[in-house]
């Protein structure tokens, strides 16, 4: 039974102009090798991975530079083979602009390979623990943007009801899985049935927007290749955002994903396309994930493309590799138009999560006109595909009240945008949003700082008191001891020599040591 | 007329019965108000407040002794809370008693220090480890930022400086009540 017989609808959402023909026009292409590629430790969901190799250490493409630490983590590979010269902190691209721990390599022109991952090519051995383990040595993270490591995704159990690939690519300018689908379809259906086979799933369905034909007409064309009749095509309407997870599944299933839940709690796996291409790439031909599908575009870059970067490459050379900025450009954007978040200098590195460099001139911006009063017309609780009340959210977050924020179910908010576009008076209500998630996790952690702190001062006081005690109990012994030699003056002149000796020879002794009493 | 004087009796005798069982057998353990406020405190145990430690602040706010306002570390939202939790009135941070600023950590200039274990002896929360004539150091993830150890130091070798900015402990920024143009890119053609 094919997963679709019908569509369905995902509540709100908005039909957004594509503008994704801009970078479509130039067939995929790799850009070359830089000099200096940098490799932030930090580029996925979950803890920091730590180096393993140091400064002057020869490294050969794919090879390993850091572990993953933490079974929410992943490893990090050289980009190409050459010499770490520093490990340190550097700026990374991120919203705060911070800097972080990164390992920067020199290059050495020759891109030598590392053959330390056996290819697996009869997959048909492997069972689910194998593969995440291949998955997870090979760095492979969800490349839709979120940069979940894959190897935790995968570990739902077996026998799912259907496998759902994401090539619903949504967002307004971005067109990475568009050209990867065009250029390496092959390589998404050989993805999905490594996965289907090690999880032992029946069917997949592979989604795609309606405004992708060449793609799917790719698509269809490996599949007929391969011949596999357990994969289906389907084509979804272009209704931003159907590439979030749980809309792709609403639209598919009619289905719901609990608030609180996973797709693999009614039955489905979601995978981005780029993401199954890389699971077909680290088991068929033991390549680790060092490079992806960056969209290059916007009015702002002289020829915009798609390129194969790879990762740890400078944001700079990628664009000059695209003709270089335009008179126009204004902006540049990491993400996509409406989840992406501005950069405000471009020799940060391309990273795992880097789908979209957006290079956008004053026209493709929409001036954020100062925010007015919300007039409650409600458009954006109409918009919202989690069906949230993005009003009542903003209003309590004003207020500082999280309780009643997080009540009206803050973490279902997939920071989409819809109700920021929308919003007649401009309140920039995702900023409110993720604003709130965060001020939230700080106030908990300040909370559990705070119970670690009470019991450290009592464990603290209650020794200090036991430390008063001893002391007491040690000079009330002595005390009695003397009490019970009583009146004798010759038995207390014996005991007060006793003592004038042991002082003596301790003071003979020449220790220079610090009586603790 | 008797009847109804020995109903009355014994069902008053009964519920007296009933209650000294359960005043006995259900008996809290300390004073729950007090629990309740030292969790809102944010256990600096800084002493701004005059009392020696969060606990002993809570105390004296449930005896009546002290004001809700005199937490500066805790600040205007402490306050808030308090209010809520104690159904009073929020009123401003006492200005005597210091004034909220962000959370700093105390750093040790090893260079300097000579190792007079003054600083450990003062920290209400092990933070600081060292041992007599040896160089000491701040455990800076269990500094709660008192202060305290600033004071005692003969040498004055020690700093609070800001806590060092991480991607893990980074926050948005509240949005600006007018936030600046072009942020966000959209809708072109």
């Amino acid at each position: 039974m094919s997963l679709a017989e019908r569509l369905w609808r995902f509540h709100g959402g908005i039909s957004l102009p594509g503008s994704k023909g801009l970078s479509t026009a130039e067939p995929l292409r790799n850009a070359s090798i830089p000099d200096i590629l940098v490799h932030p430790l930090s580029q996925h969901v979950g803890a920091p991975a730590e180096a393993i190799v140091s400064p002057g250490d020869v490294v050969l493409r794919g090879q390993p530079i850091a572990k993953a630490a933490g079974y929410v983590g992943s490893p990090v590979h050289a980009g190409s083979s050459g010499t770490v010269v520093e490990i340190g902190a550097r700026p990374v691209p991120h919203p705060s602009g911070l800097s972080a721990e990164c390992v920067v390599i020199r290059t050495d022109g020759e891109d030598r390979p590392f053959r330390g991952y056996d290819p697996l090519t009869n997959y048909r051995t492997l069972n689910a623990p194998a593969l995440r383990a291949r998955v997870r040595e090979c760095g492979i993270v969800g490349l839709g943007g979120a940069a979940f490591p894959t190897s935790v995704k995968l570990n739902v159990g077996v026998g799912l009801k259907s496998l759902i690939l994401n090539a619903a690519e949504c967002e307004p300018y971005i067109s990475c899985d568009d050209m990867l689908l065009r250029h390496r379809a092959e390589e998404v259906i050989l993805g999905a049935q490594v996965m289907m086979h090690a999880l032992e799933i029946r069917n997949c369905c592979i989604a795609i927007e309606e405004d992708k034909p060449e793609a799917r007409a790719a698509l269809m064309a490996a599949n007929a290749g391969i011949a596999d009749d357990r994969i289906e095509v389907t084509v979804i309407p272009a209704i931003y955002p159907a590439g979030g997870e749980r809309q792709l599944i609403q639209v598919l299933t009619g289905r719901e994903v609990p608030a609180d839940g996973i797709p693999a709690d009614i039955g489905y796996l979601c995978q981005n396309v780029g993401t199954a291409a890389a699971v077909a790439r680290a088991v068929l031909r033991g390549e680790p994930l060092i490079s992806r599908v960056v969209t290059v575009t916007g009015s702002g870059v002289a020829s915009p493309a798609n390129l194969e970067v790879r990762l740890g490459t400078a944001v700079s050379h990628v664009i000059a590799e695209c003709g270089g900025y335009t008179e126009s450009a204004r902006h540049l954007v990491m993400g996509g138009a409406m989840m992406g978040f501005p950069l405000d200098r471009d020799d940060l590195p391309v990273i795992k999560a880097t789908n979209c460099l957006l290079v956008a001139s004053k026209d493709d911006i929409r001036p954020r006109d100062a925010a007015l009063p919300c007039i409650r017309c409600g458009d954006c609780a109409q918009v919202c595909p989690a069906r949230l009340l993005p009003q009542q959210l903003q209003w309590f977050t004003r207020a500082d009240d999280f309780e009643q924020v997080e009540a009206l179910n803050l973490y279902d908010c997939i920071e989409c945008g819809c109700c920021d576009l929308v919003c007649p008076s401009h309140i920039p209500l995702t900023q409110y949003f993720r604003f709130a998630k965060t001020e939230i996790w700080a106030r908990k952690r300040e909370r559990e700082q705070s119970d670690h702190a009470r019991e450290r001062f009592e464990a603290r006081k209650a020794r200090v008191e036991e430390q008063a005690r001893e002391r007491q109990r040690r000079l009330e012994a002595k005390t009695r001891a003397l009490g019970k030699v009583g009146k004798d003056e010759a038995a207390r002149k014996a005991m007060i020599d006793e003592v004038m000796k042991r002082v003596r020879e301790k003071k003979n002794a020449g220790s220079s040591e610090v009586d603790p009493e | 007329m008797i009847a109804a004087i020995i109903a009355i009796t014994s069902l008053a005798a009964l519920f007296g019965l009933l209650l000294g069982f359960a005043a006995v057998r259900f008996r809290s353990e300390g004073d729950p108000v007090v629990e309740r406020i030292d969790q809102l405190l944010p256990q600096t145990q800084c002493g701004q407040c005059g009392y020696p430690g969060c606990r002993p602040y809570a105390e004296a706010i449930v005896a009546g002794d002290a004001d809700i306002n005199r937490c500066p570390p805790g600040g205007e939202s402490t306050i808030r809370s308090l209010a809520d939790l104690l159904d009073r009135e929020p009123k401003p941070l006492d200005p005597e008693r210091g004034v909220e600023k962000p959370k700093l950590v105390a750093v040790i200039h090893e260079e300097l220090c000579i190792g007079c274990t003054l600083c450990i002896q003062a920290c209400p929360v092990d933070a600081i480890l060292g041992a007599g004539k040896q160089m000491h150091t701040v455990i800076e993830s269990e500094c709660t930022g008192c202060e305290l150890c600033v004071e005692p130091c003969p040498v004055d070798c020690i700093d609070m400086v800001p806590p060092a900015p991480s991607l893990a402990t980074w926050r948005w920024p509240r949005p600006a009540p007018n936030p600046k143009p072009g942020r966000r890119v959209a809708e072109a053609g």
